[in-house]
């Protein structure tokens, strides 16, 4: 039992941080704290690939004489696209967050909330 | 040497295309450029269409890498259709935007609205061509980014927080499906979506594959606003310039509506989906989006917001086609996709119109507008009656085979709701109709309105009637469905 805990450390880990990030999504107000949880909860699937990867004495997928096996490169591969579209939607997302703050004058969900209730 | 590359023409044309357009000067050019690039796919989906009619599946190995290894487009009939819905849905749209652009968008934002709204376009194609579903990932992606974009354009400040919104709710909905997908890759090793079908049913007991299912529906569920999931649809659709509202309501949900088919039934197959309570949990929540969104449409105050309640309410229509999962009904869905689009594109082209002309599309400001904009008036009210499925028009037919199959399945309860949810498209169709012909003008500015230009107004009409035409000939969207639900069912894309 213990070594089934401590043998899938990286998938507890992705859970727990995967959690984190979409409670911060959720239940923040601040539009600038929802994308930080939003880069955390994407993080924890690039984890989850890269978990998903490994091959139990398995080296780095460079091609060498005297190695025999491998890890799986792939989903390296996979996350390398995912971080670019990650870093892609972060730098949109802030950008929309500098817009919304010309146009009202604040972050907060609540507070913008109510400045559109009142027109 | 046109016809061999004929599947990957269709996205790398537009994809190269985006950045040119960027760098163009802002002005005329950057439209001309893009009606150039969406015309030219356009025939060659037609083309793709008709090579698809004689039931063959046609395999594009990208860079010469077989599959399951490398990506493969994998094109049927299935996805012939629906590249045709996003193809036609650009080619008619680009005309109506010269004018409805230059008067939404400030002039030194065009050049990069048109290349945001061509990435667009490409990603959504290629969700519709790849058979690859890690690639179909990352064409979402490319499309949901471009329209976050597009839809912060609106002039309301408000679009900016619908657009913020959508970011949100959308990445969480992508992120959904790369968990699903990283589930199905760690049980079985491939990508390739055919690949996928073979190496699944021996795993189907397995609960990595039901949990990587689950995250893929819910991903998708976000995506195309399935009820109670759809909280970023009217305020996107509302805000976002009419253009935009025109082309992501005919296309963005159609296209995510495919992606659950192709995953529900070529990926995974339907036996999988009755065993667990998946179709009878869409069921519950198609009915009842399409009732509650009905209602709510007929209590909003904004053309383009009741419109937009509607489009949940009609996506509700799709996806029970897809829950009941007969020939029949998911026939019923691919054609509902395909007449939506005409339908939705119809009205969303003639409130443009009218937004063109007005400056807003609040329906208290509508009042005798139909008298002086008659050729819109009557583009509303012919699209209106092919929203709520009178005969003679495209929404009957697919409504017609939604019913079909569900009496077929002796499922009356979803009769009467389909039938209710007519009535309630009454309602609100005849909310627009009221305001615009009815009513009698109330303010001194509505007098001076002018009919719209005809740029605007050539597109609606072709719009309009071919929800026309496609209410008599149901050879091209019926006939495609058929085959194309052929190979879905059947298992043909195995």
């Amino acid at each position: 039992m213990f070594d089934y805990f401590i043998g899938h450390y990286n998938y507890w880990m992705v859970i727990v941080i995967m959690m984190a990030g979409f409670y911060t999504v959720i239940s923040r107000g601040n539009l600038i704290k929802k994308i930080a949880g939003l880069n955390i909860f994407q993080v924890s699937v690039f984890l989850l690939y890269i978990s998903v990867g490994t091959v139990e004495g398995g080296a780095a997928p460079i091609i060498e004489e005297s190695v025999k096996l491998y890890s799986n490169p792939l989903p390296h591969v996979l996350i390398l696209t995912a971080i670019v579209v990650g870093v892609a939607t972060t730098a949109l997302g802030l950008a929309l967050v500098v817009r919304i703050k010309e146009a009202y004058d604040t972050i907060e969900e609540d507070e913008i909330h109510n400045q559109d209730r009142s027109l | 040497m046109i016809e061999t590359h004929l599947s990957l023409l269709i996205i790398v044309i537009p994809l190269m295309a985006a950045p040119v357009i960027a760098a163009l000067p802002n002005g005329r050019l950057p439209w001309f450029v893009s009606t150039a690039v969406v015309w030219s796919v356009f025939i060659l989906a037609c083309w793709q269409l008709i090579n698809i009619q004689t039931g063959n599946v046609i395999s594009y190995e990208l860079g010469g890498w077989a599959p399951p290894w490398g990506i493969e487009y994998r094109i049927d009939a299935a996805n012939a259709l629906v590249a045709l819905i996003v193809a036609g849905m650009a080619a008619i749209t680009l005309p109506y935007a010269a004018k409805s652009v230059s008067k939404e968008i400030p002039k030194r934002q065009h050049s990069l609205f048109y290349a945001a709204f061509i990435l667009c376009y490409t990603g959504l194609l290629g969700i519709t061509q790849t058979g690859d579903i890690f690639n179909l990932f990352v064409f979402l992606e490319i499309s949901s980014l471009s329209s976050y974009a597009l839809i912060s354009l609106g002039k309301d400040r408000r679009a900016l927080t619908a657009a913020y919104q959508y970011l949100i709710m959308g990445t969480i909905g992508a992120t959904f499906f790369l968990i699903g997908v990283g589930l199905l890759y760690a049980m079985t090793g491939t990508l390739n979506m055919a690949d996928l079908a073979q190496r699944l049913p021996e795993l189907y007991e397995h609960r990595t594959i039901h949990t990587a299912f689950a995250f893929i529906m819910v991903g998708f569920a976000l995506k195309l606003a399935l009820f109670p999931l759809h909280l970023w649809l009217p305020n996107a659709y509302t805000y976002a310039p009419s253009v935009v509202t025109i082309f992501l309501a005919a296309t963005a949900t159609k296209v995510a509506v495919y992606v659950m088919l192709r995953v529900v039934f070529s990926v995974y197959d339907f036996s999988f989906i009755k065993a667990t309570p998946t179709d009878e949990l869409f069921l519950i929540l198609c009915v009842m989006g399409i009732l509650m969104m009905s209602f709510y449409a007929i209590y909003q105050t904004d053309a383009k917001r009741l419109l937009a309640y509607s489009s949940i309410a009609q996506i509700g229509y799709m996806m029970l086609g897809l829950a009941l999962g007969s020939m029949l009904s998911v026939t019923a869905t691919l054609v509902h996709m395909f007449n939506h689009a005409l339908m939705k594109g119809a009205l969303f082209m003639a409130i443009g119109a009218i937004v063109y002309r007005l400056g807003n599309s609040k329906i208290e400001n509508f009042s005798g507008l139909g008298k002086h904009m008659p050729w819109t008036f009557a583009a509303i009210v012919i699209g209106g009656l092919s929203l709520i499925g009178v005969p003679g028009t495209a929404g009957f037919i697919s409504k017609w085979y939604l019913v079909l199959a569900a009496i077929e399945q002796n499922n009356w309860l979803i009769v009467i709701v389909i039938l209710l949810g007519s009535l309630l498209a009454v309602i609100y169709v005849w909310k627009l109709v009221e305001a615009l012909y009815f009513k009698a003008p109330d303010n001194a500015s509505t007098q001076t309105v002018k009919e719209a230009p005809l740029l605007l107004l050539i597109p609606t009409w072709v719009l309009v009637l071919a929800n026309i035409y496609f209410g008599f000939d149901t050879e091209i969207t019926v006939g495609t469905a058929q085959q194309a639900v052929q190979l879905l069912v059947s298992g043909g894309g195995k």
